[in-house]
């Protein structure tokens, strides 16, 4: 997957867990967190999606590395390919 | 034997939350099992004729409106991916309390109980200032805090005990499980809840959240049982529980087991009488009057009402204490149209009384429940007692007949278990025992107890926040 693609994938994952949330014009160098209402309940609910959909595994050491939407594409691009 | 991942005794609202977040984090059979006929728990509904009841539900606590951040409300629809609007929340017009020398007004604008503080209590007005900048900064959902008394906390904000007594009163009575004090880690969440967030209501009253959560639960494939009661939790002396025994005469496995039925309650489904916790000494009468025209439209949507001076409450020395109440005008709340008006009135009310009456004296008591309200009615709001067309009176024996909850302690046991957990290792309590109180409490105890001790995404060990 390219990183356009990887992008669309995780913003795909967080705008069905900020349901009621308009998740189109994020910044993707500033965190999620301070953009939409989302806390660690709902970080785990990405790391555990991430899993579910396309069998990627978060270690919670590496949890930091989902803060912005830049590190989730840098971080899991990688992991995407293996 | 049926053999199940998960299962869940009681689909009340900490049951089904629950439920949701099981399924959601991924574990394949879920099974919630429930004695009644009918979801809900100590929130549900019934009918009377052609009407429908709640029974309980004032309001719901925690008003959040979209957008806003941090909102337990708002963290609930999200947890359980409900959409906020199918809630359809009607606000509430305004609250108020009432004690001997004055009122104080609330709305769903936190800045309103402030110039209705400042109004009363001049005085008093920088010691309110401090009390919201403390509990700004306070972490009400430290798991490992211990119990912290509120009466001697609000001395340090301030001088006038009248003030006191007038805040403490609807937070005591609507979520305190000990008598006459609480905990101030539940005293800043249920000031934030009430005080800051304040009330509303779905349309539809509480069967349209019951059947948001059963939809959301049977869609996500999970199976719910009625008239399923749990008889023993077995474990052969083990540290785990091996199998469950119903009522009907089956018996199940379950690697995971979640019980919203009480801390006392569960011990003896498992037979550890030993462990036993104080049973609550809180129980209530509650009163419904259906009117048959509108005829206290000026009346707040709920006034909490102190005909004595300070806050009473503990377990009263008389069945019910009719100078201590809750007055709850369930359908005044904006944009809802009635034709007629409902009142539910609630008293402290003294369980071991109740208990002890002779089926005759039992209907004259629960009578004079009835003309105590129609009195209070009439003299706050000059309601016709002749218009009346439906009444319904619950005693501490109907709480506790129709949910379990022993001594119909309806916030449970004041030990709470805030981590949920028991002596065996895969038996979990949720809901009123665990600590988190009210329809909004449950459901996050529901869901939070799931995420700790259900999430495993990795073959890694998790240590999952619990951060609400
Ligand atoms: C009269 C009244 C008014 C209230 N008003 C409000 C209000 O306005 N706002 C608010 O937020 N909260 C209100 N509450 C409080 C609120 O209802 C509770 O705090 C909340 O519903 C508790 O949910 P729970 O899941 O912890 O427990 P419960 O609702 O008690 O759920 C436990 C479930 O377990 C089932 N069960 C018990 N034993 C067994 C067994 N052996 N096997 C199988 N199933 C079993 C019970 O039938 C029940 O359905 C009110 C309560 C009452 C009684």
């Amino acid at each position: 997957m390219t990183q356009v693609q990887v992008r669309d994938a995780v913003l795909a994952i967080i705008a069905d867990i900020a349901m009621d949330q308009d998740v189109t014009g994020l910044n993707d160098e500033l965190a999620l967190r301070e953009q939409l209402d989302l806390d660690s309940m709902d970080f785990l609910d990405i790391v555990m999606e991430l899993k579910k959909r396309h069998k990627i595994d978060v270690p919670q050491e590496d949890y930091t590395k989902l803060a912005t939407l830049k590190s989730c594409v840098d971080y899991l691009t990688p992991k995407f390919k293996q | 034997m049926p053999q199940f991942d998960v299962v869940i005794i009681g689909a009340g609202m900490s049951g089904l939350a629950a439920g949701i977040r099981a399924k959601m984090l991924g574990h394949e059979n879920v099974a919630i099992v429930e004695r009644h006929t009918i979801a809900g728990g100590l929130n549900s509904y019934y009918q009377r004729g052609k009407r429908q009841f709640d029974v309980g539900l004032h309001a719901l606590t925690n008003f959040a409106r979209l957008g806003e951040k941090n909102r337990p409300l708002l963290k609930i629809c999200k947890q359980l991916r409900i959409p906020y609007d199918r809630l359809q929340l009607k606000e509430q017009r305004f609250s108020s309390i009432q004690f001997p020398f004055g009122e104080i007004n609330f709305t769903n604008n936190k800045q309103d109980l402030i110039t209705s503080v400042e109004r009363l209590f001049p005085d008093e007005i920088r010691g309110l200032h401090g009390l919201i900048e403390y509990l700004s900064q306070f972490n009400e959902t430290d798991l490992e805090r211990p119990f912290i008394s509120t009466r001697q906390e609000l001395t340090h904000f301030f001088n006038n005990q009248n003030l006191i007594e007038m805040l403490l009163w609807p937070l005591l009575i609507y979520g305190s499980a000990c008598e006459d004090d609480m905990d101030f880690g539940q005293f800043a969440i249920m000031f934030k809840a009430i005080y800051q967030e304040g009330f509303a209501r779905p349309l539809g009253g509480v069967r349209t959240i019951i059947d948001l959560l059963l939809e959301r639960f049977k869609m996500l494939g999970g199976e719910i049982f009625f008239k399923k009661e749990v008889k023993a939790l077995h474990h052969d002396n083990q540290s785990c529980i091996q199998s469950l025994e119903f009522k009907d005469g089956e018996t199940w496995q379950a690697t995971m087991i979640f019980s919203s039925v009480g801390q006392n309650e569960t011990w003896q489904l498992t037979k550890k009488n030993n462990a036993l916790a104080p049973i609550g000494r809180m129980s209530f009468t509650e009163a419904i009057f259906v009117f048959d025209s509108l005829t206290a439209a000026q009346s707040p949507t709920i006034a909490f009402y102190s005909g004595h001076a300070s806050a009473q409450y503990h377990r009263p020395e008389m069945l019910f204490d009719k100078e201590s109440a809750v007055i709850c005008f369930p359908n005044n709340y904006t944009d809802c149209e009635y034709k007629e008006t409902v009142v539910r009135i609630t008293h402290p009310a003294n369980y071991d009384l109740w208990k002890n009456l002779s089926p005759q004296a039992y209907r004259k008591e629960k009578e004079n429940v009835k003309e105590a309200g129609l009195a209070l009615l009439s003299k706050n709001y000059g309601v016709d007692a002749t218009r009346l067309l439906f009444h319904d009176v619950f005693t501490p024996l109907t709480v506790e007949r129709y949910t379990g909850h022993q001594a119909g302690a309806v916030y449970g046991s004041p030990h709470k278990i805030k981590n949920g957990a028991t002596p065996f290792s895969n038996l979990f309590l949720i809901g009123t025992d665990q600590g988190f109180l009210g329809v909004v409490g449950a459901l996050l105890s529901g869901i939070s107890m799931a995420n700790l001790y259900l999430f495993k995404p990795t073959s890694h060990q998790m240590q999952v926040p619990n951060e609400l």
